[in-house]
């Protein structure tokens, strides 16, 4: 279970998060919904510890983050990236297996390719990309190798930032049905950050929405559309008019 | 009451900013120092930048070397003219390339080369979260791409300088011999013989340090750049600038140490 416990986190004199209190159990697909410039991605990034919040505190299973052993600790989580964050220099192979070929989770090289290659499979790549580096790919693609890296060391924990930003409506509704399948069958913890409704119910258990650095509302996705909270209802049919201000 | 006190107001800001920079500058080379002594270690990394820092910069070092030697014999000539010594000729110019233009040209030159590569390759695996992946991936950045670097650097900038000081000594005896129509063998006699290892030395040591220099500020500036293209862009202007100062600067700092009497 992950326990964000009155989260703030400014920078200089704009206050990005002001208390944010959210909860998420074990095995189930929560998803953090709100407009560009919310705080989405400061949350994930303060749960994963890359960002260190002002003050609140953040939980893993009932342990402070930021009291327990690093490797360990980030071993417990994937995180599929917007733009893939793929590295460049290396190949799709290497780019899958990069956990497995060094640190705590090092096995041999020929094994970690194994693997690379089976993760491969499971987002619907074949073995031929195996080789390719990520430039030679296209967005849907990388996506998928995104996906199968964030994948590669079955971690209990799983970002998704944004997973269907840049694709068509055809790729992204892959993508949403590969996130639902994986997470299900690894019976792992999901955390998804987006503005894309069609993700939004094709992953969700539960709905989260941040608005001016706060939960608004959260509950499940079934109770979404009827919530009667005036900003959620205006951003999931995303009407201009309304209590969220849009700048014209 | 503003008017008057603007400039001042603008001149303790920049003296903070600039003593905040300096700052953060050597807390994140101290880092880097602690972080080359503590495992894990990444030598597959270290391998490969030693290639790209060292081998790709050897035509660049090894002609300016060549052509420096060159115009560095017919200016003692010409000076030493005027006193009728053109007989120091090829002594000056071994010492002048082995002391002082060897490394501090080496240096700047790889720093042009380097540090301006690694500022944008790491600027730019910044502003495509490359870093934070590298980080939810149990790999620490700083062991991953600035410990190798930075090694690399130390490590192949003193092995560039002494091939550079061969060749720049090389183009200063190409030019002696073929122009200024001294005798071979007693132009290699002279600089043989009026060069003492501690001038070789010292050259080797302060190319080290610039090596030091030029990876750290690729890497400091790299690690900092702001969002985009520009951000890369300015990333990659102000690792050139400041290794460039910062090795002309420590290398007076050194020439006092290892010169004064």
């Amino acid at each position: 279970m992950i326990e964000m416990q009155d989260i703030h986190k400014s920078f200089g004199p704009k206050d990005v998060l002001r208390g944010v209190n959210l909860t998420v159990a074990t095995g189930e697909s929560m998803v953090i919904i709100g407009g560009s410039g919310s705080g989405k991605s400061v949350t994930i990034k303060c749960i994963l510890g890359l960002i260190h919040p002002d003050s609140g505190r953040i939980l893993l299973d009932g342990k402070d983050v930021e009291e327990e052993e690093r490797d360990a600790f980030l071993a417990r989580f994937g995180m599929l990236f917007q733009g893939g964050a793929l590295f460049d220099s290396l190949p799709v192979w290497q780019n899958v297996a990069f956990r497995l070929l060094r640190g705590s989770l090092k096995r041999p090289k020929s094994e970690a390719r194994d693997v690379a290659i089976e993760k491969l499979r499971r987002v619907g790549l074949t073995s031929d990309v195996a080789d390719q580096f990520p430039a030679e790919l296209s967005g849907g693609m990388q996506k998928r190798v995104g996906l199968a890296r964030a994948i590669a060391a079955d971690p209990e924990v799983i970002f998704f930032d944004e997973p269907t930003t840049g694709l068509d409506p055809i790729m992204a509704g892959v993508i949403n049905d590969l996130i639902r399948e994986i997470v299900v069958e690894m019976g792992a913890t999901a955390i998804t950050i987006t503005h894309d409704m069609t993700s939004v119910r094709a992953i969700a258990d539960k709905v989260a929405m941040l608005h001016a650095g706060k939960i608004r509302w959260s509950g499940p996705v079934a109770d979404m559309d009827d919530c009667g909270d005036p900003y959620v209802d205006q951003f999931i049919n995303g009407r201009a008019e309304g209590p969220i201000e849009a700048v014209r | 009451m503003n008017a008057l006190t603007a400039p001042f107001a603008a001149i303790g800001r920049g003296t903070m900013d600039t003593l905040a920079l300096i700052g953060r500058i050597a807390i994140y080379a101290i880092d880097a120092i602690s972080h080359m002594l503590r495992p894990p270690f990444y030598p597959r990394e270290f391998l490969h930048q030693l290639g790209l820092i060292g081998w790709l910069s050897l035509p660049v070092v090894g002609l300016t070397a060549l052509f420096t030697g060159g115009a560095l014999a017919l200016q003692i000539y010409a000076g030493g003219a005027r006193f009728n010594a053109e007989t120091v000729v090829p002594s000056i110019v071994a010492i002048g390339i082995v002391r002082e233009l060897g490394p501090v040209l080496g240096g700047l030159m790889v720093a042009g080369r380097v540090a301006a590569s690694i500022a944008a390759e790491i600027g730019t695996m910044k502003v495509t979260e490359q870093i934070d992946a590298l980080t939810t991936l149990s790999t620490h950045p700083m062991k991953y791409l600035t410990v190798p670097r930075v090694l690399a650097a130390v490590v192949t900038l003193p092995i560039l300088v002494a091939i550079g000081d061969a060749i720049g000594i090389m183009g200063g005896y190409l030019v002696g011999t073929l122009r200024l129509d001294f005798n071979s063998a007693a132009y290699m006699t002279n600089t043989i013989n009026f060069l003492e290892a501690g001038d070789v030395i010292s050259g080797l040591v302060k190319a080290s340090v610039f090596g030091f220099i030029v990876a750290t500020m690729g890497c400091y500036h790299g690690m900092n750049a702001g969002k985009g293209a520009q951000g890369v862009g300015r990333a990659t202007t102000s690792a050139v600038v400041s290794a460039s100062i910062l090795i002309l600067a420590s290398n007076y700092i050194l020439t006092e140490v290892f010169f004064s009497a």
